[in-house]
This record gives structure tokens, sequence and C-alpha cells, in this order.
């Protein structure tokens, strides 16, 4: 196996480049190398010290968003191989996640999204101004451990409850966790609502489906 | 009974910015924006005006592409200057470019407590609350809906806080809150029945309007369709973008300058093409994102210099601002409270703000705070005293007194002393007594500041609504609720 290559693997989450780390995953294919070695022996590491360097206040949010954008990148090459040879990555869990009916604003979400897949959850993001049911039914659908509600005005606020409901109508809880998230969300208000957490920022969101897992 | 309005009305101090070449450089790469890759106006309504002016328009996407002299001939009916009318004529605010009004920041989700100190949830208590205090401090101009009725119902909450603040000032209402036809429509009811009628409210806005963009290059469809209900009903009103730096806009604040500018230029000139001459204002509030929370800032260089640059912006388009100071990320009115606020208010004051939003809210415009609110009005005022620059005279230079006093003496007894002591800046907050009396009693702003607002929530009575035209208020909110 070549330690240069898995080297430059983790150089490439660290710079953040997409296509770099793409062309190494191909690489490895080439040369026979099992796609799950390549993602834990290379990229993972990358990934580990890009979430290190945050940290330590050394790296930034783009740090991190460019370190996953070029993981998924090497993973999507990996895919196919992983198939062929019936084996898959070890997720953490994984996350349903939406903006609630009616709310239309997509950056928080799509930022914890992004930092829960890098960090190893599997997500299935149902976009904005989601039906209140919609999220128990894809949690049903794919067997989810989590389910992530966010919004940001104080008055779509309400439709989080109003999902949490549902959940509890469809007897998904306690076994699937709740966390929701937004400007205007408060500790009191997770609280009122049921919700099993709620976090104020993309990594404190990862921090805490860790712990929703005990992972 | 209403309080004179203390309003920036000398702007004797200015700041260059952006000269007339670099203000000419992003018109022109924000008209490429809007004309080249367009604004999503999620709004049926929207779209068809746009179309019917020439606008090219992806229905699938719903985003529009502008030609930039559409936008341009629109933004030209826009008039430059108008009235911001109060329940109290005397409080009435003139959009001339000679002034600075302080409002109330909104819309705030938790409230301090001014007696307790305990952290809540905001109620509609708080709006009236709040509104009372705006209406007694002579600093605050108008009140923008400061804190969410959370105890009332989503589909009506914008009107009941509308209802709580006009039953406790005479001041000029702005509402930041209200993003459905049906609520605007109300709104518009409320106010007319105020003012004796929708052709009296035309005349005398006493309400007007705040949308918000949704940064990068978007609208919301709701705040489209209510903005446009509320130009035809003459009563003005303003976009505000919050497109921030390396997160809803480019990392550059030229960069973030042009998308901010592409989403309030583009919804300023589709009121124009529907209401041709309808007062609109220009609004922003934009900032740099926190690079490792990826939070909103409400706070540091940036967002100062996004102060100044807007208002030169808004100047080139020739409609007032309304413009987002105040409003620090600080915890508690604190050492970081006072630096974000001093700088924010001071910078987009020396570039003349038509509205100075907001006082009174902590961590990014989500907790009210009265300490906070008494506290960034004395800032105001310093601000107000700076604004009036140093006059110049034969009054003024006092040959005649330092020749009176000469070498050794001093001005204590002068006339010309007594004459204009008055005219210095005088603190209400700042501590300058003597060491040994601060220590002593150990106590500060804060507490002078809590109890001023104490003072004003039990003893201020503001001048108070016609008691059936409060039943025709509470009646029109009962006719959206479900």
């Amino acid at each position: 196996m070549s330690q240069e290559l898995f080297d430059a693997m983790k150089q490439s989450i660290v710079d953040g480049d997409e296509e770099q780390a793409a062309k190494l995953a191909q690489q490895a294919l080439a040369q026979g190398i099992d796609p799950l070695v390549a993602i834990n022996d290379g990229y993972v590491l990358g990934i580990t010290y890009v979430g290190e360097q945050f940290g330590a206040g050394e790296m930034f949010l783009p740090d991190l968003m460019l370190a996953a954008e070029a993981m998924k990148a090497a993973v999507a090459v990996l895919e196919p191989e992983m198939q062929r040879r019936g084996t898959q990555r070890q997720m953490l869990g994984k996350v349903v996640l939406g903006t609630v009916k009616g709310d239309i604003h997509e950056i928080g979400k799509n930022l914890v999204a992004t930092m829960l897949s890098a960090s190893g959850f599997e997500v299935y993001d149902l976009g904005v101004d989601v039906p209140f049911e919609k999220f128990a039914q894809k949690a049903r659908e794919v067997n989810a451990d989590i389910v992530g509600i966010s919004a940001l005005l104080t008055t779509t606020m309400v439709g989080q409850k109003t999902v949490i409901e549902t959940l509890d109508d469809m007897g998904l809880r306690p076994k699937v966790k709740v966390m929701v998230g937004g400007a205007p969300v408060t500790k009191s208000w997770a609280e009122e609502i049921g919700a099993d957490g709620f976090s104020e920022d993309a990594m404190g969101a990862v921090t805490l489906a860790k712990r929703l897992l005990n992972a | 009974m209403s309080v004179k309005i203390n309003a920036i009305d000398q702007l004797r101090l200015s700041l260059n910015i952006l000269s007339r070449e670099e203000v000419h450089k992003i018109h022109t790469a924000t008209l490429d924006v809007i004309e080249s890759i367009g604004v999503r106006f999620p709004s049926q309504k929207a779209l068809n005006i746009l179309e019917a002016h020439g606008a090219t328009v992806e229905w699938e996407t719903m985003i529009a592409k502008i030609p930039g002299r559409v936008v341009e001939d629109a933004l030209k009916t826009a008039p430059p200057i108008y009235t911001l009318a109060a329940r109290d004529p005397a409080q009435d605010l003139p959009m001339d470019g000679q002034h600075v009004f302080l409002g109330t920041d909104g819309c705030c989700i938790e409230v301090i407590d001014a007696f307790t100190g305990e952290r809540r949830r905001t109620t509609k208590k708080d709006s009236e609350d709040c509104a009372r205090v705006a209406d007694a401090l002579e600093e605050v101009g108008f009140w923008w809906s400061m804190v969410s009725a959370q105890d009332q119902p989503p589909e009506s909450r914008s009107l009941h806080e509308l209802e709580a603040a006009w039953r406790n000032t005479t001041k000029h209402l702005q509402t930041e809150s209200i993003v459905t036809e049906p609520e605007m429509a109300a709104a518009i009811e409320m106010a007319a029945a105020i003012v004796g009628g929708k052709d009296a409210l035309r005349k005398r806005p006493i309400l007007s309007i705040m949308q918000c963009t949704t940064s990068p290059l978007g609208h919301d469809g709701g705040s489209l369709e209510a903005g446009l209900l509320a130009a035809e009903a003459g009563l003005p009103v303003g976009y505000m973008t919050m497109a921030s730096c390396a997160f809803s806009g480019p990392v550059t604040m030229a960069g973030s300058l042009v998308v901010g500018n592409a989403e309030v230029i583009s919804a300023l000139a589709l009121m124009q093409l529907a209401h041709p001459g309808a007062p609109v204002y220009y609004a922003a509030a934009q900032t740099a994102m926190d690079l490792r929370t990826g939070g909103y800032t409400g706070g540091g260089p940036e967002d100062y210099l996004f102060g100044a640059a807007t208002n030169v912006l808004s100047d080139f388009y020739n409609v007032p601002l309304s413009m987002g100071a105040f409003a620090t990320g600080a915890k508690e009115p604190d050492w970081q409270a006072a630096v974000d606020n001093a700088f924010s208010s001071f910078v987009a004051s020396l570039t003349g703000s038509d509205m100075l939003l907001g006082c009174g809210l902590l961590n990014g415009s989500r907790i009210l705070s009265y300490e906070a609110m008494v506290m960034d009005c004395e800032i105001y005022s310093i601000v107000h005293k700076m604004m009036n620059g140093i006059t110049v005279n034969d009054d003024t230079l006092a040959l005649d007194v330092i020749r009176a006093v000469g070498p050794g003496g001093n001005f204590l007894k002068q006339k010309h002393t007594r004459a204009h002591m008055r005219e210095l800046w005088q603190p209400r907050l700042m501590d300058r007594r003597p060491y040994g009396q601060w220590e002593e009693k150990r106590d500060g702003a804060r507490d002078w500041a809590r109890a001023k607002a104490q003072d004003i929530l039990t003893n201020h009575q503001p001048d108070p609504l016609d008691t059936k035209l409060a039943a025709e208020l509470s009646r029109i909110i009962a006719t959206v609720e479900k």
C-alpha cells in the first residue's frame, strides 16, 4: 500500500480540493486498493485533522465545508466499488433534516446537513417548506435515528411542535430523537415542545447528534 | 403626554467611504447581477408585474432577470422626500436627508424583565411595555416592532404587536413582521381607522413597512405581496438585506454590497413598477458571518463599514435609508455592547441614515434589555452632540471673554459661560463622580438605566387611543384570526 497516496488523500481533504480528492480516489481504484481502507486510512484522517484545527481555532467554517465537499467527492468515486464488494462505511446514524412548512430559509439547515454528513452521519435532507407529516414519514421510511427540524421565524417555529406531535402520533418516539434549531429557537422552547435537544450553531448540532446516539 | 423627539438635525460631520466611481462600479455590477443572473421572486403576482415590464422570467425557478434600464427607470419614480407621520403630528418625521431618527430594534424573542431581571419569552404585554418606554424616551423617534408577541396566534401576531404599540405610543410605527397579504390588509385598515380613512392614511402614513430579503438574491413571496399591498395604500415600504460576508454573500465586502444591493433595488423597482411614486426606502443590516459558528455577528468593523457604505448607495438611488445600527451581539449591556453600538450608530449617522435602527436589544436583536435601551439612548445623545460639530463665529470664538479673563484667570464667572454651558453634553449614565463616592456605592450606568426604565414603566402614561378606536382595532384583528 502506498503511504504516499494516503497522505495525499488526507491532504486533499485538508486543502478542500474536490478535484484532487476525486482524482486520488480513482488512482486508488486503479491500484486495487479497498475503498474502505482508502476512506479510513486516507480521507478520514483529513477530516479529523480539519476538525482538530477548527477546535484549536486555527481553521474556520469554510475550511470545514470545503473539506466536507472534498470528502463527498472522494466517496462518490469509491461508492460503486464498495457496493460491488458488498461493503459499506460504518455510519454514526441516520438523520432526517428539513426546514419546517411555511419557512424557506435553508442556509443554516444546509450547514448542519454538511457538518453532520462530514462527521459520519447519513443525512436525508428534505429541503425547505417541508409539510409537517413528511418528517415522520421519511423517518419511518429510512428508519432514522434523529429528526432535525429547522425554523427561522417565530411564526414558523411553532411548526416544530407540530412535527414532534406527528412523530409521537406515529409512535416513532422515543426511539427517534428530535433536535431543533434556528435563530428564534431557545433552550426553553426546545424543552417546552419536548425536543431531545437544540443547538445554536452547526458544530453544536454535530455534538448534540453524537450525544443523542451515544456515538 | 407625548414628548418632543430629540432628532439629529444638524449633519455637520461627514465621512468619505466610497468615491463616485466606486459607487458607480457597485451599481453597474448590481445591474449586471439583476439582468444576467436574476433574482428569485417566489410570487406569481410579482413575476407577472416584472414580466409585463420586460423582465425575462424563468417560471420553474421563479427567477426574474430584469433589464438594468427597467430597474433604473423604475427607481426614478420613487419620491426622494416624504414624511413618516405619527399619531401625534408634532412627532412627524421628515425623511428629507437632513435628519437622523432613532428607532427601536426588533423583533426579539426574549426579554430581561425590568424588575426581576429574569429572562423569559416575549408576550404581547412586553410589546405594550416597550412601546410605553419608547414613547417616553425623547431620543426614540419611532417604534419598530420590538418584540414578538409570542402568546398571540401566528396569523395575527404582527397585528397584536401593532395594536399594543398604538395603544402605548403616539410615535410613528414601523413593522417588520407582516409577511402575508391578509395581515397587511388588516394593518392598513387599522392605520386608516386611526387617521380617518384610506385617503387620510395616504397623506399621513402613521405606519411604514419593512420587509426582509432572502439572501442571497431572493425574496419571500409573502413579503413581496404584502409589500405591494402596502405600496398601493401609500404606506412607505422598505426592503432590508442582511446579506452576510462568507455566508449569504461573498466574503469580500464589495461583493456582499452588490448582492445586498441587487436584492433591495430589485424589490424597490418592483414596488415602483406596480405603483409608481409610492414612497419606498432602502434598508440594510449587513454583517460578516462569524467564521467559527456561522452565526450573524451583530457588530464588528465590517458592520460599521456596511452602515456607512449603504448610506452612499441609498443616496445614489435618492431614497431614504433605514439602517441597522446598534443591535450588538453582546449578551449583556457591557463593554462589547458599548463598542458595537457607539461605532455603528456614529458611522451610520456620519453618512446621514434617515432611520437608525435600533435601540434596546442584545444578542444580535434577540433579547430585549431595558437597561440596554436606555444606555443606547445615551450613546445616541453622544452621537447627536458630535453631529452638531463645532460652530465658529464671533460669539463662539469668544475673544472678548478671553481678553477679560486673561492669563491665569478662569472662565467660571463669565456670563458667556453661563449662556453657553448647556450646549455642553450632559451625561446621565456616565460616571464622573469622584472615586470615593463611587467606592461607597459601587453602582453605575446599568443601575441608573434600570432605574429610569422602571420609573417609566411605573409612571409614564402615554396619550391613550380613543376607546372606540381601540375596540375597532381589536375587531379588525379578529377578522384575520382563524
